[in-house]
Parts: C-alpha cells; sequence; structure tokens
C-alpha cells in the first residue's frame, strides 16, 4: 500500500512568532497523480511547500519521499531527491539566454573548461521537442512571454530529472489556450509516472486536471479525497466551513450620504468595469482571494496608479486624480498593504514617520513649531496607546502592530473623510488587531467611511456593513451585512458565483 | 495578572530604553571620540600640530571641503549621491574670478570690466553657476528617474569641461583685494572661511532639522514610495535638494579661488570624493534616511586632521591616500554593522 505513495508528509508543524502556520497536517501524494492542494490565503499551503523544499524546517513531523523519511534542509537536498517546484512569482534571470536560464548552476562544459553551448542549446532543443514546447533557446528570457517564461520554468523543472513538481497557480497569468497546452504538458508528466502537486484557486481547473484533492484551513488538514467524489460546492464549504467564535467590537454607526462613488473603473490587465458606492459612517469590506485586483482598485482611486477608463466621483463631483498628493486634498487616506515598502520609513523617528502627511499643520513661518509637534504626537500614542519608549525612538524597533498603529495615526492626522485600509490587521499580534477594529467603528461612527480590504473571512464579515468580492479584476458580488455569509463570499471569490 | 503584565513591560522598556540610550550615545559620540583620539594621537607625535597657526590652516583647508560636504549631505540623506560638486567648483571659480580681476590688468579676461565690478557681481556670478548646475543634477534625477551617480557623473565631466573652455584652460589669476578678502581676511582673528562654513552649516542644520522642507529630505531617503503615497511632491524636493548643494558647490568655488587669488579651470579635483568621504564617516547612511550636518563636519576635520598630521610627520602623500581609503571603508562597515 505504501509504495503507491510517492510522498507522505505527516504530522508537519510549523510556527512563526504569534502564528500557528501549520498544526499537525498531513499530505499523501500518490504515484502517478496531480494532487490538488486548496484552502484560502493563510491557510497552509505555501508554508508546507516551503517545507517540501527546504526553504522552512518543520518544527516537528516525517517527511517520506519514495519509502524513505527523508530529512529536507536545504533547497539542493529537494532537488537532488527529484523535488521541483515552479513559484507563482518566476524569477528569470532577464538577459540571459532561455538555455542558459534552465541550465544555471550546472553548464555544460567543453574540453578547455568553457561552457559548452552548442551542447547547452541542444539538450534545451530535446528538453522542449518532449514537452511540446516551441521556443528557440538561443531568445533572451526578457523578450518571452509570461506562458513562455512558465513553459521555460517548467521544462527546468522538468531537467532536473524531478519525480514531484510543484506548480503554485500556474495558471495566473497566462490565457484559455496556453492553460490547455500545459494542461496536456501535465497529462505527459503524469503518464511518465511523475507526480504533481497543484496549487490554485480555480474551480474549474481543480475537476479538470486534478485526481486528488487535499483542502487545508487555517493551518489544519481538513480532508484528502478523490475528486470524482466531490463538486464544487462540497469543496467549498470545505475550504470556509469554519465556526465564527471570534467576537469584532463593530457597532453600528449612522449611514451617510454617498461620498465616494467609482463607475466602470478599468485598467488594462488589472480590473475591470468596476463600479460602487461609499456612503459615509460605512465599513465596506472587499474581499476577494490574492491577485483579484482589490488592491490595484485602490491604487487606481488614490493616484498611485492610473486607470484607462472610467469616472471617480467624490460628494457628487468628478474628480481627476493623478497623484497622491490629489487624493488626500480631496479627504482621502491610503494606509498600504505592504507596510515595509511602502508604509514605514524604516530609519526615521516615530515622531516623523506620525506627522510626515501632515507637516503643513505644524508650520510656524519658515520653521517647524517642534512643541507643537510633540503635543500632537503624545497625544496620537496615548490615543492609539502606542507602545514606543519615547518619539525619537526609530519606527523599524516597534513591533509590527505599534508600527500600524503610527501609520494610522500619519493618515489620521491629514484628517480624511475617507479611509482606505488594506489588510489593515495582517501580520500583527491579536491585541492590537482589536484595538485598529476598535478605531475602525469610532472612525465610522464619526462620519468617515471606511473601506477595508482584508483576505480574511472573519474580518471581512465581523467588520463590514457591506462587502463586495472581487474575483479575476471584477465584482463578482456584493453583499449587505445580513447577506453575508462564509459560503456566498468563497463563491464569488473563486469566480464560482454563476452556478449557485 | 495585568499588573504583572504592566511591570514586565514597563520593565523591559527601561531595559531597552538603556540599551538604546548606550547605543544611541555610541552612535552619535562614537565618531567625536576617534577625532578627540586623533587629535591627541597627532598632539603628540608632532609639536607643531598644536600650534594655533597650524589648526587654523586645518579648518581653514576643510572649509571647501565642509562646505560641500553639506550639500552632499542632503543629497545622500535623499539616498542619492553627489559627484560633480568638484567640478562646479572649477566653473564657478573661473567664472567669478573672471569677474573679480583687478584694474590695468592686461591678460584680464574683460579688460574693460576689470575693477569696475562691485564685489557683489562674482560673488552673484559664482553661485548662480552653482544654482543652475545643481537644478540640471537635480531635475534630470527627478524627471528622467536616471541614477543620481550617472546624472552627477555626467555634469562633473560638463562642468569641468566648461570650466576649461571658458578659461581656455588658463588659471584666471590677478583678482581684487575686496574678492581676496572671502578666502584669506580674518574677523576676529577667525579666517573668514571659517566663518563662512560655519553660517552654512547651522543654516544647513536649521534647513534640516527644523523646516517642512528638510524632515522631506528624510523621508525620502528613508522610503520614496511611501513619501509620495503620504503626499509629498518628491520631484520637486529632489530638485530643490540638488539646487542647493549646487549653490553650495558654486560659494566653495568662491572662497576657494579667493584663498589661492587665482580661478582655475583644474581646481577642486577629487573633493566630491572627500566631501562624499566626510558625510560617510560622519554617519550619513549611504541607504538615505539618516545623516547630520555635525556628523559631516567632524568627518571633515578628521579628513583634514588627518591629512595635515600626516603632513607633519612626513608621511608620503601616497601613504595619505591609502590611510584615507581605509578610514572609508571602515567608516561604512561600522555604518552598516549599526544598521543591523
Amino acid at each position: 500500500m505504501e509504495a503507491e505513495y510517492i510522498l507522505m508528509m505527516d504530522n508537519i508543524t510549523k510556527t512563526f512568532p504569534g502564528v500557528k502556520a501549520l498544526d499537525n497536517v498531513k499530505l499523501h501524494v500518490r504515484k502517478g497523480t496531480v494532487h490538488a492542494l486548496m484552502g484560502e490565503n493563510g491557510a497552509g499551503k505555501s508554508t508546507l511547500m516551503k517545507i517540501l523544499i527546504g526553504i522552512y524546517n518543520p518544527d516537528g513531523g516525517t517527511i517520506t519521499f519514495k519509502g524513505q523519511k527523508v530529512d529536507i534542509h536545504d533547497t539542493n537536498t529537494a532537488l537532488n531527491l527529484g523535488i521541483s517546484m515552479i513559484h507563482q512569482e518566476l524569477s528569470p534571470i532577464p538577459h540571459m539566454t532561455v538555455a542558459e536560464n534552465i541550465f544555471l548552476g550546472r553548464e555544460p562544459l567543453n574540453k578547455f573548461g568553457l561552457v559548452d553551448k552548442k551542447k547547452m542549446n541542444a539538450d534545451a532543443v530535446k528538453l522542449f521537442e518532449k514537452l511540446g514546447i516551441k521556443i528557440d533557446p538561443r531568445m533572451l528570457m526578457k523578450d518571452l512571454t509570461v506562458a513562455q517564461t512558465q513553459m521555460v520554468e517548467i521544462a527546468k523543472a522538468i531537467s532536473y530529472n524531478s519525480s514531484l513538481i510543484i506548480m503554485d497557480e500556474p495558471t495566473s497569468a497566462i490565457t484559455e489556450k496556453e492553460v490547455e497546452h500545459l494542461f496536456e504538458i501535465i497529462h505527459g508528466l503524469r503518464a511518465e509516472g511523475v507526480s504533481i502537486i497543484y496549487i490554485t484557486h480555480k474551480m474549474d481547473e481543480v475537476f479538470k486536471i486534478s485526481d486528488d484533492i487535499t483542502v487545508f484551513r487555517d493551518g489544519q488538514h481538513i480532508a484528502t479525497v478523490p475528486a470524482n467524489t466531490i463538486d464544487k460546492n462540497g469543496l467549498i464549504s470545505m475550504m470556509v466551513g469554519r465556526e465564527l467564535t471570534q467576537i469584532f467590537p463593530k457597532e453600528e454607526a449612522e449611514i451617510g450620504d454617498v461620498i465616494l462613488s467609482v463607475k466602470n473603473l478599468s485598467r488594462e490587465g488589472k480590473f475591470r468595469d468596476v463600479s460602487f458606492e461609499l456612503r459615509r459612517g460605512e465599513i465596506l469590506g472587499f474581499a476577494g482571494l490574492m491577485g483579484a485586483g482589490r488592491t490595484e482598485v485602490m491604487e487606481s482611486i488614490f493616484g498611485i496608479a492610473g486607470y484607462d477608463s472610467g469616472e471617480i466621483y467624490i460628494n457628487g463631483k468628478k474628480v481627476d486624480i493623478k497623484t497622491p498628493r490629489d487624493a488626500i486634498k480631496h479627504g482621502m487616506a491610503f494606509l498600504t498593504e505592504d507596510r515595509k515598502r511602502t508604509g514605514i520609513m524604516a530609519v526615521l523617528s516615530v515622531r516623523d514617520n506620525i506627522t510626515i502627511a501632515s507637516m503643513d499643520k505644524f508650520k510656524k513661518g519658515l520653521f517647524l513649531n517642534k512643541k507643537e509637534i510633540n503635543a500632537t504626537c503624545n497625544e496620537e500614542k496615548s490615543r492609539l496607546s502606542i507602545k514606543t519608549p519615547n518619539l525619537d525612538q526609530l519606527i523599524k524597533f516597534l513591533s509590527g502592530g505599534n508600527q500600524q498603529k503610527v501609520l494610522i495615526s500619519r493618515w489620521l492626522l491629514t484628517t480624511p473623510d475617507i479611509l482606505i485600509l488594506d489588510e489593515p490587521t495582517r501580520g500583527i499580534d491579536v491585541g492590537a488587531k482589536s484595538e485598529i477594529h476598535r478605531l475602525m467603528c469610532g472612525l465610522a461612527k464619526e462620519g468617515k467611511a471606511v473601506i477595508m480590504i482584508s483576505s480574511e473571512m472573519p474580518e471581512i464579515l465581523g467588520m463590514s456593513d457591506r462587502v463586495i468580492v472581487m474575483h479575476e479584476g471584477r465584482i463578482t458580488g456584493e453583499f449587505s451585512r445580513s447577506e453575508a455569509d462564509q459560503e456566498k463570499i468563497m463563491q464569488c471569490a473563486t469566480g464560482n458565483h454563476n452556478q449557485q | 495578572m495585568s499588573t504583572i503584565n504592566e511591570k514586565q513591560l514597563n520593565g523591559s522598556l527601561a531595559k531597552s530604553d538603556f540599551k538604546s540610550t548606550f547605543k544611541g550615545f555610541v552612535r552619535k559620540y562614537g565618531i567625536v571620540l576617534i577625532l578627540l583620539g586623533l587629535f591627541v594621537l597627532m598632539s603628540v607625535l608632532s609639536p607643531a600640530f598644536l600650534k594655533t597657526r597650524n589648526l587654523l590652516n586645518v579648518v581653514r583647508q576643510i572649509s571647501v571641503i565642509g562646505l560641500i560636504g553639506l550639500g552632499s549631505t542632503c543629497i545622500i540623506i535623499t539616498g542619492g549621491t553627489d559627484l560633480s560638486s568638484g567640478s562646479i567648483i572649477a566653473l564657478a571659480a573661473v567664472i567669478a574670478a573672471s569677474l573679480a580681476q583687478r584694474a590695468g590688468w592686461e591678460a584680464a579676461m574683460y579688460p574693460a570690466l576689470a575693477g569696475k565690478l562691485p564685489l557683489i557681481v562674482p560673488i552673484l556670478a559664482g553661485l548662480l553657476v552653482g544654482v543652475l548646475c545643481g537644478f540640471l543634477n537635480g531635475w534630470t534625477v527627478a524627471k528622467f528617474r536616471i541614477p543620481p551617480f550617472i546624472v552627477t557623473l555626467g555634469m562633473m565631466t560638463i562642468a569641468r569641461g566648461f570650466a576649461l573652455l571658458y578659461s581656455d584652460g588658463r588659471p584666471v589669476s590677478s583678482l581684487t583685494d575686496a574678492y581676496n578678502f572671502i578666502g584669506q581676511g580674518e574677523v576676529l582673528g577667525i579666517p573668514f572661511p571659517i566663518i563662512v562654513l560655519a553660517v552654512m552649516a547651522v543654516v544647513t542644520h536649521i534647513m534640516l532639522s527644523n523646516t517642512k522642507f528638510g524632515r522631506y529630505i528624510y523621508a525620502i531617503g528613508g522610503n520614496e514610495q511611501a513619501a509620495k503615497i503620504s503626499g509629498l511632491n518628491v520631484g520637486k524636493i529632489l530638485i530643490l535638494v540638488y539646487t542647493y548643494a549646487g549653490l553650495l558647490a558654486g560659494l566653495a568655488g568662491i572662497v576657494l579661488s579667493s584663498r589661492i587669488s587665482s580661478g582655475q579651470p583644474g581646481l577642486g579635483q577629487g573633493y566630491e570624493l572627500d566631501a562624499i568621504a566626510s558625510a560617510i564617516i560622519g554617519g550619513t547612511s549611504f541607504t538615505g534616511g539618516v545623516g547630520t550636518v555635525w556628523g559631516t563636519i567632524v568627518g571633515a576635520l578628521i579628513i583634514g586632521i588627518l591629512n595635515n598630521g600626516l603632513d607633519l610627520l612626513n608621511v608620503s602623500a601616497y601613504w595619505q591616500q591609502i590611510v584615507k581609503g581605509l578610514i572609508i571603508v571602515v567608516a561604512i562597515i561600522i555604518d552598516e554593522r549599526k544598521n543591523k
């Protein structure tokens, strides 16, 4: 019986500071099958795969590969065993050729010890013929399409003679026709006895390609079933079927007039025909899976990125927002999702980080009124209970939750009417999380309008007055607080809303 | 339960407070300690070092490096770099000097004007040249998003070329006494260039720490993307920063040409590297967001004392370069380590 399984991961546990990412999970993959791995964002799929290819070390558990217990402590070990992964974010070296990318680090040499380009190109051609790929191995990677790049990555994975290939959302950036080709390749590999772990959010694909399905939720193994014994709805309820026990400090605020209205907003390749209205006193939740285009919509509204067509109205007046400066002038604030990259100024003090967006407030002639700056910052510090020894402390030494509070107070000092909060509580501890939730309710009560993008289902359901769901750049559903539930939202988020 | 937590929290805060204060002390004054150490070392090794004349000489020598070092500090804080300041010195020097030549000097560039222009004309001309070069640097960086290293490398060559072209490769000499005062005069026994540097250092310090513009400079270096999202007009701020650095380079060109009574197209060669070195030794971070005027002044003093002291000790100029290079690299290694 055991020989049937190429891979058995058992009792795998992995804890990160403050989060249990994987709790005693298992994953058994049969030889020569396609095994779909499913679950919401943060369910633990990626963490498990990173353990399998040696990027993370597990806290506990065993991995049995081809009947032997193995210890995979780095990526080379995984490759030598015959396990390779095609990451969702492809990382080719753009100015090198296709063949050079495939054989990077193991280039064939000629008798002078130089790279044997002829042999390398010939090997690449052989590999491509086997897969039915038509790409000239002498082309530069930067000149390939996304789909071609992906094909090259697959060829590379196969060139290691891997017997287990992990594909992380391989179809997220390619067209339908290219998907067909990919599936043909996968079928071919399966016929040769190669096993594939296929991570995806797309329901249709799962049933088209996979033999078995494993579902994870909140770091736990929920079920492993043969694909032909379950349907889409059954799968969705497994993915979301958690009990909602977490209590949110939600308070009803008086919902007022429409303050922001977005009509048919489109940006090529990112989102299409997005229309919605936002009212004062309202918390509008934006749900969806990663890459659904929610952040991109907000970036266009806030003037960080442009848009191709559509209109934006604030208080009934059409506005033309070209830069974040314009957006701020129109009373908007945007707490970005990537705190490190677009939020904090790491080497600057807490004081500077709080005041940087509202310096005009503190001007006294040519100079800054330092007394007032300190007074305001101290007020903010106690109002949001920011834990920092003093205002001179560099923000990088604060915890994630406190950094987030600093950024929130940066925006509150600009006295916005519309707050866009993108994953406002991601990666912060439970205490800070509920403080931020309470703050959001307070802001709504003051008559401000809040947009909250969140990939956490309980947060969406617990905090929103209304929920908009996006899938692949389009709005696929809208629910009032009383209508919304986990299954409806997940149906829309996975593009399954038409078959309800 | 909650009181225990509170206590623990306070305890850990107090501890980290002490630790950060100590770290802060070393960070803030470590470089001063090195300066003092160097000072004591040189005094012991060479009796001539401590003479007032010599010390004033050291400070006079660093005044030019110090001036462009202030500009470089501002630019490096934004995350940029300036390689053109040495060449701007030369261009400003030859142009200012050409408008400050003595009456009756037959070889004057403008015999008709020689000796007739008020002092303010060459000064304004020199400053204007600096402002213009700096503005072009900033505009190119902001408009075309080209790395400052490349933009200012281009300006370094271009400004030097113009200086040679303008002066036909010859020194512009025989300057008026009034002009010469800037670099050679004294007020209450203090060399005038030192006063110029002190004033500009104070102005730059106040600008960096007490104005909106100054805080924006740090914010851009700290995280340009976040600065943009926070509503800062990053392009405009960058242009102003480079323009200000250009102004300081123009001023340095006036001071230098006045000190040697001659505007020479070869002036200031390699000064940009000493200016950058002063800033880096003084704790300005090459990755942006960190740096102070005082650090840079101390950095310039360290370089000045090193040059002077090694001269007094008859160490060859070749060795001086090697020592200076080592100090720069060590300073950056220390900077990288404390950032971790």
